[in-house]
């Protein structure tokens, strides 16, 4: 693959399955999180928090893109405490294009495993806390397991939406080979040299193959886990 | 050890307003479906919240409104089997078992998964997952599941009521053996007054949200006024008995504290305990011994109560021995017999209309 690809190219794909794989692995926790609070509790501000969390789906990526930069820029109030207490710096790194790609999945991701969350039947739930079971032992000792179908699917789907993104990363990280040009950014890049259409269309059997990789994986995994879960 | 309720909570069409004590033993919580059994036996898992009232075990408060005292579902150590079963789907046999077994304080006793395995029939279905067994089986599994989280008393909620009737008998004797070998408390809610009779001890009688009655099995069911609750076709009697010995022809000796009584054939050896629920329309009364009659079983006794019904029937209430019978006959009959409460009688039951599933271990 090294030959095939030259060290530009092979950079970019490295580089997306990275962001990705951050992306997702750290927002996963919270993704569950926040949609077991969608699913099972009522609070106040439930509707707004749904609303924001949905927002990426529905505003240009540019959008998301220029808040992210103004929110976690270098000078924005958040990016700013951030580099100064941890010293974490999101602007034109790849960590940022890991926020941004992290960002954009979350709805999809929140939205699969909510509906994992409602398919369980509460009362399964009930019959673990008269066991003496205490709530978050019940979370991860059958809700978790019974959702799991979901959680892979949400994680799949939020990673192969992760490697796709663009307009939010580009906006917000630019398009720096080797710090933040990702998969989609080297494409457009290529595309914009001559002679360039050879090298951008390695990138995107690249992609495909990835996109269906992704697909299959999920695909197997989920009916293993709904096997499991159907206890036959 | 002794569980005590008294709550209130409002419910569509009716509030719910109960005060009962369950004592040892098993405590059968009867009433029609909508009568709010269901609440309460939640209200007492901690699954639903009363508006007002207490609910302490054994001294310990489990909910106290006044003292905003409401223990979580998951401390109050109350093993609750659930008319559907809900086996964990993803988990086998073994590990549905073992679930609630850490969570038991390390003092608490109970029987060990090989004994309640042993006795619940499981040993063959350990590896097997939930969705690979029957009704009956998946039920047997959940009072296991309930026993080896070492509770301290047992909820059960219409155990029986998703099964067949062939099922129901199958698991009968399991259930009397929870009874009688474990001899943790039960507070068993339920609309078969068949199912209160073979295994209750004590007996609440909830209606529309009320207690309309309660007390020992024996008297809240050979009560008179109850029959209205039991309904005429279910309402009978329930009477300690041991078998005496079985006889050639098939038929199976007891004593009950009135006399003898011939039953069909039974298993189990001489000297075992049992209890006999004779239906009140089983019973014919005669106010001397007749004889040239092809029934068998004839107890003496007097007439306590008699209760007239709305149609053209009267309940009468007759003391055998120390224990109760009820009688559902005509009022035309009583009239001509001059019943009346002290007037001795003879109750005659033909043998082969007490039903083998009517017949438990006592």
């Amino acid at each position: 693959m090294n030959d095939w690809l030259g060290p530009e190219e092979w950079q970019a794909v490295a580089l997306s399955l990275k962001v990705s794989f951050w992306a997702i692995g750290l927002s996963l926790p919270f993704g569950i999180l926040t949609a077991y609070a969608l699913a099972r509790w009522s609070f106040p501000g439930k509707q707004v928090l749904n609303g924001v969390i949905h927002l990426p789906l529905i505003l240009p990526p540019v959008v998301t893109g220029y808040l992210l930069l103004l929110t976690f820029g270098r000078r924005g109030p958040v990016g700013g405490w951030l580099e100064q207490v941890f010293g974490l710096v999101f602007a034109f790194r790849w960590t940022g294009a890991a926020l941004a790609a992290a960002i954009m999945a979350f709805p999809l991701m929140v939205r699969s495993i909510r509906l994992a969350i409602e398919a369980v039947d509460p009362r399964l739930e009930q019959a673990a806390a008269t066991l003496g079971a205490p709530q978050i032992w019940v979370f991860a000792t059958v809700t978790l397991p019974l959702i799991l179908p979901g959680v892979i699917a949400g994680a799949i789907l939020g990673f192969a939406k992760a490697m796709g993104e663009f307009g939010a990363t580009i906006t917000f990280v630019s398009n720096i080979p080797g710090q933040t040009q990702t998969l989609p950014s080297a494409i457009y890049t290529f595309l914009q040299v001559p002679g360039g259409d050879t090298a951008a269309l390695r990138l995107v059997a690249v992609s495909v193959v990835v996109a269906m990789a992704a697909l299959t994986v999920s695909e197997i995994l989920a009916r293993r886990a709904a096997r499991r879960v159907a206890g036959a | 050890m002794s569980l005590e309720v008294d709550i209130t909570r409002p419910l569509a069409g009716f509030d719910l307003r109960v005060a009962f004590e369950a004592p040892g033993g098993v405590t059968a919580l009867f009433g029609r479906s909508g009568a709010g059994k269901t609440t309460v036996i939640n209200a007492i898992a901690g699954l639903e919240r009363p508006a007002t009232g207490r609910i302490t075990l054994s001294g310990q408060t489990l909910f106290d409104a006044q003292a905003r005292v409401n223990l979580p579902v998951h401390r109050r150590r109350l093993g609750y089997v659930f008319q559907d079963g809900r086996l964990f789907p993803h988990l086998s046999v073994r590990q549905n078992l073992t679930y609630g077994q850490g969570f038991a304080p390390r003092g608490a006793i109970g029987p060990r998964l090989d004994e309640v395995a042993d006795l619940l029939g499981l040993a063959a279905l350990l590896d097997r997952r939930p969705g690979a067994l029957s009704g009956g089986e998946k039920q047997r599994v959940a009072f296991g599941r309930a026993l080896l989280a070492r509770p301290r008393m047992l909820l059960m909620d219409e155990p029986l009521a998703a099964l067949d009737a062939a099922r129901k008998e199958e698991i009968l004797p399991y259930l009397e053996r929870l009874r009688d070998q474990i001899g943790l408390p039960i507070l068993y809610v339920s609309h078969s007054v068949a199912e209160v009779a073979r295994l209750a001890t004590s007996v609440v009688v909830l209606d529309a949200g009320r207690v309309v009655r309660s007390g020992p099995a024996e008297q809240v069911l050979s009560d008179p006024a109850m029959v209205r609750q039991f309904g005429l076709r279910e309402a009978g009697a329930v009477l300690p008995a041991q078998i005496i010995r079985h006889h050639g022809d098939g038929l199976t000796e007891l004593a009950v504290s009135g006399g003898r009584l011939f039953l069909p054939e039974m298993d189990q050896p001489p000297g075992t305990p049992t209890r006999v629920r004779i239906l009140a329309h089983d019973v014919i009364v005669a106010d001397h011994a007749p004889v040239g009659l092809s029934a068998l079983n004839l107890l003496p006794g007097t007439v306590v109560t008699l209760r007239d019904g709305q149609g053209p029937g009267v309940i009468v209430q007759i003391q055998c021995g120390c224990d109760l019978l009820l009688a559902r006959i005509t009022r035309r009959s009583a009239e001509a017999l001059h019943l009346a409460p002290g007037r001795p009688v003879h109750a005659v039951i033909k043998t082969v209309s007490i039903a083998r599933t009517d017949v438990g271990a006592g």
